[in-house]
């Protein structure tokens, strides 16, 4: 261990905390050395972001715990201390104001720290130009942050953070949403910012990418630590061990075929700017999976098969009937379920109850004479769904913000799979949750496709699709450019074949 | 160029010039010194209260008790006036200290019992409005001091009419003026107005960023009690008269014209040059149908297709930008 070193800017011991009777960390030891990059993994509910927040002082820990920083012990600190003493956060949702300037949004948080009553734009425009020249990159100042792609923002996010004096950046899952070429600036902005003395603390569900630019990750589990590594002494499988405390099955799908008759057949399907000469099968009981960078226009082509979308062109063949899908509605009644992309934005009603969230699709079912909703009716079918997957709620009339992200996933899948569909699109149904949720959430999939269910599974995690599906196809500005078998073919030739469409 | 047609208030001034050519067409009466100081003159009291209404609008809250402020603040102004004697400046003094403390009780109200601003300012709309019916009895009071009456009639300047009737910049006009020059310099220039924009913006990134959330709200609200109260100072001033039903009802069009100079109901979008403009297309419209005598029974169907046109226009032009789906995510996923 690296205790007692002078090097270290921030350094805790026994770190715990409890709320209401949940012991959310319990004696925890982490430090961080000046100028270092860590990472800190482990699953959801492990304690993660509330040692996050007790770093940067929204949360107290608890008596016994001590903080050191710069090797002085410090007691009751509070969010405006961290940051007097160098500790930034860049959270998720990055914090930002769409509706300000870059150049605003970059100054702002150093204006309201002065404390001056009044608004200089000059200066304001000087500190974002030195803030962005720190970071080598170039932003029109007066442009609206709403205006700005996700990746953009988020380096105005970190722009943000470095004018004030930052030791210690923590980035709470960066690179959910950027795509592969944005996740390397983005890295190259880190180890740029660590030639500069600043440590960062990597927060990821990501662990390939822990594993590139972490120095050293530390694991927690269940609110305890498991243990701090030198990532150069790590790989992919011992973390994930360390992590669930599982040895997580990796065995690919196999799919005997059943029928000659495939469930869904298209034919050159294209629409304008997005995708063109689609043509595919789907058989019972198949998991195919569609992988592609960002803007391969696979989400596109899944919103076209659900009726969100129209096409321009071409063919829908559902069980050997053509169909033209123009509504939500219609797709449903074919027999087509769609899990979105973004939970968050596109699947559920965040404020709602599960149960609402869960009957929401077939609502229409439960209605008896008087256009009257059958209580009953509507309290099994919800019970059966969140039973039947599992999922973990203290009672279904909970808001489905406060679940967890896996069981908001979990929530989605149990809408659709309430309609009973034949044929289940799922687009990324694995973004931003942990890993056992995962691969329970993998283990759900199986077992509805063995059930004769036709599965689309659409993924930019190369190794997902190569575990999970019989069949891949890569896409790639809006064409298919080949098709895999997952028997005959392993994650590197996926991979390496997916890097080399760009 | 380009850039000036991302601006919403571009287009209201379009639409200003377009109408004002039609009425001159048919009316040459309209485009007229004269007019415009008696058109700035009766609508600087709707053009105060739409101030106030900007600084609520930007900051993600809705105010809808401000007519029933401005009824209080002139009423208890008036009857103290009359009864123990004051001058102009009292009187000033007494409706803007009722008007913000009535508006700060408001921003207090909504902060502790976490209610959404519209519920609670209807219900404080009630409140208020009601007590006063309850106690001045729904009395009209007349006879103001002669030093409020000659105040009244002050003119910074005055020209004179080929009829030989006399005009010029009112006094009043000139308070609106003066409430426009503080609330532009406060959003623009002071930390205080951009923690409005940001408030309005990303509530909860401003908290996080330390923005304390309460004491701007106490502002907002505060200072849209100011305006309020200030707007019954004008109205009192402008009528000679004060009755106390005379304001309350009054909120929509406020409301509409601030809408109309592009103010967002979502919050953090909004200036004080639209909101001008908003209400400026407002007065000219409603003096317009006046000139060319179509009945006043029309003037809300006209207002009520422009605010429908402008706003659609604008928003089409949002969805038209590339980066305006990005942006419509953006804000579904901050704010949830």
């Amino acid at each position: 261990m690296l205790e007692k070193d002078t090097n270290l800017l921030i350094n805790m011991r026994g770190v715990s905390k409890h709320y209401r009777g949940v012991q959310a960390l319990n004696g925890v030891d982490f430090s961080i050395a000046k100028g270092e990059i860590h990472c800190l993994v482990g699953e959801n509910g492990s304690g993660k972001s509330t040692l996050i927040k007790i770093i940067s002082g929204v949360e107290q820990p608890d008596d016994e715990t001590v903080i050191e920083i710069d090797s002085q012990v410090l007691q009751h600190r509070h969010s405006i201390d961290a940051i007097r003493q160098g500790i930034e956060v860049i959270y998720q949702d990055l914090s930002l104001f769409p509706n300000l300037t870059v150049a605003e949004n970059i100054a702002l948080a150093q204006t309201i720290s002065s404390e001056s009553r009044f608004i200089n734009w000059q200066q304001l425009h000087k500190i974002a130009e030195e803030a962005m020249e720190r970071v080598q990159v170039q932003i029109p100042l007066s442009k609206l942050v709403g205006e700005l792609s996700v990746a953009d923002q988020q380096l105005i996010a970190i722009c943000r953070a470095l004018t004030s004096n930052v030791r210690l950046l923590i980035l709470d899952e960066p690179t959910a949403a950027l795509t592969r070429r944005e996740i390397e600036s983005l890295f190259r902005v880190i180890k740029d910012l660590q030639i500069k003395g600043i440590a960062t603390l990597f927060v990821s569900h990501k662990l390939d990418e822990v594993l590139t630019i972490a120095e050293r990750v530390t694991i927690l589990r269940d609110g305890t630590r498991i243990g701090t590594f030198l990532s150069a002494e790590m790989n992919y499988e011992r973390l994930t061990f360390l992590m669930t405390g599982m040895k997580l099955q990796s065995a690919k799908y196999s799919y005997k075929p059943s029928t000659d008759r495939p469930l869904l057949e298209v034919c050159g399907l294209c629409k304008y700017g997005q995708f063109s000469e689609i043509s595919f099968k789907l058989w019972p009981g198949e998991i195919l999976g569609i992988t592609g960078l960002l803007g391969s226009g696979r989400s596109e082509l899944a919103q076209a098969l659900f009726g969100m979308n129209r096409p321009d062109g071409g063919e829908v063949f559902i069980r050997g009937s053509n169909v033209v899908l123009r509504s939500v509605r219609q797709a449903i009644a074919k027999g087509v379920g769609y899990v979105p992309e973004n939970r968050l934005v596109q699947g559920l009603v965040m404020q709602q109850s599960v149960g609402k969230n869960v009957i929401i699709t077939t609502i229409e079912k439960s209605i008896r004479n008087l256009r009257l909703l059958d209580k009953k009716k509507v309290q099994d079918t919800i019970e059966h769904w969140v039973t039947a997957l599992n999922i973990k709620v203290p009672s279904i009339d909970a808001s489905v913000q406060t679940l967890s992200g896996g069981n908001q996933q979990r929530v989605v899948l149990a809408k659709w799979l309430a309609t009973k569909p034949k044929i289940l699109i799922l687009d990324g149904p694995t973004m931003g949750i942990d890993i056992a949720a995962k691969s329970s959430i993998h283990e759900l999939v199986r077992q509805l496709a063995s059930s004769g269910m036709g599965i689309i599974l659409i993924s930019d995690e190369v190794s997902e699709v190569v575990n999970n599906c019989n069949r891949i196809l890569v896409m790639h500005r809006g064409r298919i450019l080949r098709e895999f078998q997952t028997k005959s073919t392993s994650e590197e030739d996926v991979q390496s074949f997916v890097n080399n469409t760009d | 160029m380009k850039d000036l047609f991302r601006h919403h208030e571009t287009f209201v001034l379009i639409i200003l010039i377009l109408v004002s050519i039609v009425i001159t067409a048919i009316n040459p009466s309209y485009f007229t010194l004269e007019n415009l100081f008696d058109l700035l003159r009766n609508y600087s009291f709707l053009g105060i209260f739409a101030v106030g209404v900007t600084f609520v609008l930007i900051s993600g809250g809705i105010d809808i008790s401000f007519t029933a402020i401005a009824s209080v603040a002139e009423y208890i102004m008036a009857f103290l006036v009359i009864k123990y004697g004051g001058n102009t400046m009292m009187a000033f003094m007494i409706a803007a200290v009722v008007g913000t403390g009535l508006g700060m009780l408001n921003a207090v109200l909504i902060y502790c019992l976490k209610i959404p601003s519209i519920i609670t300012t209807i219900a404080t709309l009630n409140i208020y409005y009601g007590l006063l019916t309850v106690m001045s009895g729904g009395k009209w009071i007349y006879a103001f001091p002669s030093g409020f009456r000659t105040f009244a009639t002050v003119r910074v300047f005055t020209l004179i009419n080929y009829n030989g009737a006399s005009y010029g910049l009112s006094i009043i006009t000139v308070i609106w003026i003066l409430v426009i020059i503080c609330a532009w310099i406060t959003l623009r220039y002071t930390t205080l107005g951009r923690s409005i924009y940001a408030m309005g913006g990303n509530p909860s990134a401003a908290r996080r960023v330390g923005f304390n959330i309460f004491r701007v709200q106490i502002f907002v609200y505060s200072f849209m009690g100011f305006t309020a109260g200030l707007a019954g100072f004008v109205q009192a001033l402008v009528l000679q008269t004060v009755a106390p039903n005379s304001i309350v009802g009054k909120e929509l069009d406020v409301v509409a014209a601030v809408v109309l100079g592009g103010s967002s109901l979502a919050g953090g979008v909004g200036t004080i040059s639209g909101t001008i403009l908003g209400v400026a297309l407002i007065a000219i419209m409603n003096n317009g149908l006046t000139l060319l005598r179509i009945s006043s029974f029309w003037y809300n169907v006209v207002i009520g297709l422009v605010i429908l046109l402008s706003v659609t226009f604008s928003s089409f032009r949002h969805r038209l930008s590339p980066r305006g789906v990005n942006r419509l995510i953006g804000e579904i996923g901050g704010k949830p």
